[in-house]
């Protein structure tokens, strides 16, 4: 008996999900690859874990407590191991296990991406198309020209101008300061998260501007130009000329098409800010991860930095699998191809 | 036997060398803000050149007396020295700005050159010769976009540690991929060309293949890429240096600029966060103006996010 088209789809489909998790896999490999060479590029990675005044005797001793005088594929296979039971070593600076203060500033990390990503998101959809129906008048003109600004600024400094004017010369909002939601959510006090809710959206407002104006421009643009491909094609021209209404053409027929490349962006677009994380966290003295990267930086404490990179990377690359997986959903035309 | 190269020698005849050029200048003038970004970016390349004669001061020099003046702000001698202001140590911002100019632009070329030889050799090799070399090449570079690149670059600098040479090869070889997607892509969707296969049954080698028949014909995508590049290669420079991963102690940069008003923020001291900050936006602004104008100019096909 022949299988049906829909037998033939779901086939298809878990093929493809079955492909993607497999790529995710290998890349992860990668990336943990990358992360243990990368301690090997100085040549001896013994000196980054002791202090400078050690004596010959306590690098001797580090470097074999640290497996350093093995061959590097053995090494590896040791991190990896190690790895996968989230042991990254002990921060060199308070002894305690890096993953441990990693993960401790992961909740603040992440409701400041969050925000973040909602602000840049909400609002370049409705700026994307008034752009594009609006498309070459003064207002489009305009909007264009800030968003080619919004490219253009390093996003920290956008932070310490809005710290210096909207936080201490006007006053409006706390320069510095975190009000936690999710690990108190996580912790089961739903209530006191809702209660904590107002508090906590003054202190993300500022950052959260700071790291999304960026991702806001870029997706402002691109909406607008997948909007204008869009209400070029065929099916709206035939959507007019039947004499649906500019509103209808827009909302029916262009958004949902106009969608889809910034659908695929979503993933990108999540490591994207939580790369701007790490600078902008500083800027705010935001308790999370970045913060964390910048003292560790500044200490030249590897295991925090290491443990860092890789946790955001993991969840990178989750994601975007994540986001692959949906997107074939919303796009039929991928799982068959 | 004395057959002349006829018809490379009428194309020569009907076409003007200086054509091109001139459609770049009408293209230029009907735009008027690439032409800003064009002064702008002369502007940066003399204060690179130029700069220790411009600087009106030593950028490193200390002047304790001279600490934290304003802009324009006379000295305890009366005299208006610092026109942009004087940081925490005294020293003149403005010639701070001007050095780093050529930190940031030096950078900024140095590291797009690396990248871009680098990702498009592999990337044309990919691409040319397909199969299992193309699936290794571009395997490699899944892995490194799935890198946050920002951490990549953290990450190799903090082992590494400072210095020039090392943040222009990070930030070089963090940017292969962009190229080497592209060449790739435009490789082969000009491999099977009739010219090249002219060049092929020429018995021209894969060399020869490549360099006369493909490069030319994939190079202003790549062009357009590395003008874009260049700006966000300037961005991750003052990111790196606001974190104090970039250059030395002793080379002033915008980023550095930035990372020491941290402190002076509080005190109300705005000059020393406002200009460098705004040195930068110019310089990036420009580079993505151009960037734009190129993209018009060479393929308008690339039109997508205009």
């Amino acid at each position: 008996m022949m299988p049906s088209i829909g037998q033939i789809e779901t086939i298809h489909m878990g093929k493809y999900i079955l492909r993607r998790v497999l790529q995710s896999f290998i890349v992860i490999l990668g990336v943990t690859l990358l992360s243990f060479l990368t301690i090997h590029l100085s040549g001896d990675p013994t000196y980054l874990f002791v202090s400078e005044r050690a004596s010959e005797q306590e690098i001797i001793e580090t470097r074999a407590k640290l497996g350093f005088d093995r061959p590097l594929p053995e090494q590896y296979l040791t991190f990896l191991g190690k790895l996968v039971q989230g042991d990254f070593g002990n921060s060199l600076r308070s002894r305690k296990p890096a993953i441990e203060l990693v993960l401790e500033r992961l909740p603040a990390t992440l409701e400041l991406t969050f925000c973040a990503m909602i602000f840049s998101i909400t609002l370049a959809l409705p700026i994307g198309i008034i752009s594009a129906i609006r498309r070459g008048t003064p207002v489009d003109g305009g909007v264009m020209l800030l968003a080619m600004f919004g490219q253009s600024m390093p996003s920290f400094w956008l932070g310490i101008m809005l710290l210096l004017f909207v936080g201490l010369q006007l006053r409006w909002l706390p320069i510095s300061g975190h009000e936690p939601i999710l690990s108190v959510m996580l912790e089961g006090n739903v209530g006191g998260a809702i209660t904590a809710l107002p508090e906590a959206i003054r202190y993300l407002i500022l950052p959260s501007i700071t790291i999304g104006v960026f991702s806001l421009s870029r997706n402002a643009r691109l909406i607008r130009s997948s909007m204008l491909e869009v209400l070029n094609q065929d099916y709206i021209v035939t959507a007019r000329s039947k004499g649906l209404n500019q509103r209808g053409v827009i909302f029916k027929h262009a958004l949902k098409n106009a969608m889809l490349p910034v659908v695929t962006l979503l993933g990108l677009e999540f490591g994207f800010l939580l790369s701007g994380v790490v600078v902008t966290e500083t800027v705010f003295s935001w308790p999370g991860v970045g913060r964390l990267v910048f003292n560790a930086i500044t200490q030249r404490d590897i295991p925090v930095v290491q443990a860092a990179v890789v946790t955001f990377s993991f969840m990178f690359v989750l994601l975007n699998l994540l986001v692959d997986i949906l997107y074939v959903q919303l796009d039929p035309r991928i799982r068959l191809s | 036997m004395t057959q002349t190269p006829v018809t490379t020698l009428q194309i020569d005849q009907l076409a003007p060398q200086y054509s091109e050029w001139r459609r770049a200048r009408d293209s230029l003038v009907k735009a008027r803000f690439p032409i800003l970004a064009l002064i702008i970016l002369g502007l940066l390349v003399f204060l690179t050149i130029f700069g220790p004669a411009i600087a009106p001061k030593d950028p490193n020099r200390q002047t304790l007396v001279d600490r934290l003046l304003a802009p324009l702000q006379p000295n305890t001698q009366g005299q208006v020295i610092y026109v942009l202001g004087s940081d925490v140590m005294g020293r003149d911002v403005l010639s701070r700005i001007i050095y780093g100019a050529r930190v940031s632009l030096l950078v900024g070329l140095a590291a797009v050159m690396i990248g871009g030889a680098l990702g498009t050799s592999l990337g044309v090799i990919a691409g040319y010769f397909g199969g299992y070399i193309d699936d290794i090449i571009m395997r490699i570079a899944d892995i490194q976009l799935a890198f946050p690149f920002i951490l990549l670059t953290i990450m190799v600098l903090v082992v590494l540690g400072p210095g020039v040479l090392n943040l222009v090869v990070v930030l070089g070889v963090a940017q292969w991929v962009t190229y080497a997607r592209i060449a790739r892509g435009q490789t082969i969707s000009v491999r099977a060309k009739e010219y090249v296969e002219a060049a092929r049954s020429m018995g021209a080698s894969h060399l020869e293949i490549v360099v006369r028949a493909i490069l030319p014909n994939i190079v202003s995508p790549l062009i357009v890429i590395a003008s874009f590049n260049v700006a966000s290669v300037i961005l991750s420079e003052a990111t790196l240096s606001y974190l104090g991963l970039g250059v030395p102690e002793d080379v002033p940069t915008w980023g550095k600029i930035l990372a020491e008003s941290r402190d002076q923020l509080l005190a109300g001291k705005w000059w020393l966060a406002v200009f460098p900050g705004v040195a930068i936006m110019l310089t990036v602004l420009s580079l993505n103006i151009l960037g734009d104008w190129l993209r018009d100019f060479l393929d308008p096909r690339l039109r997508g996010n205009r």
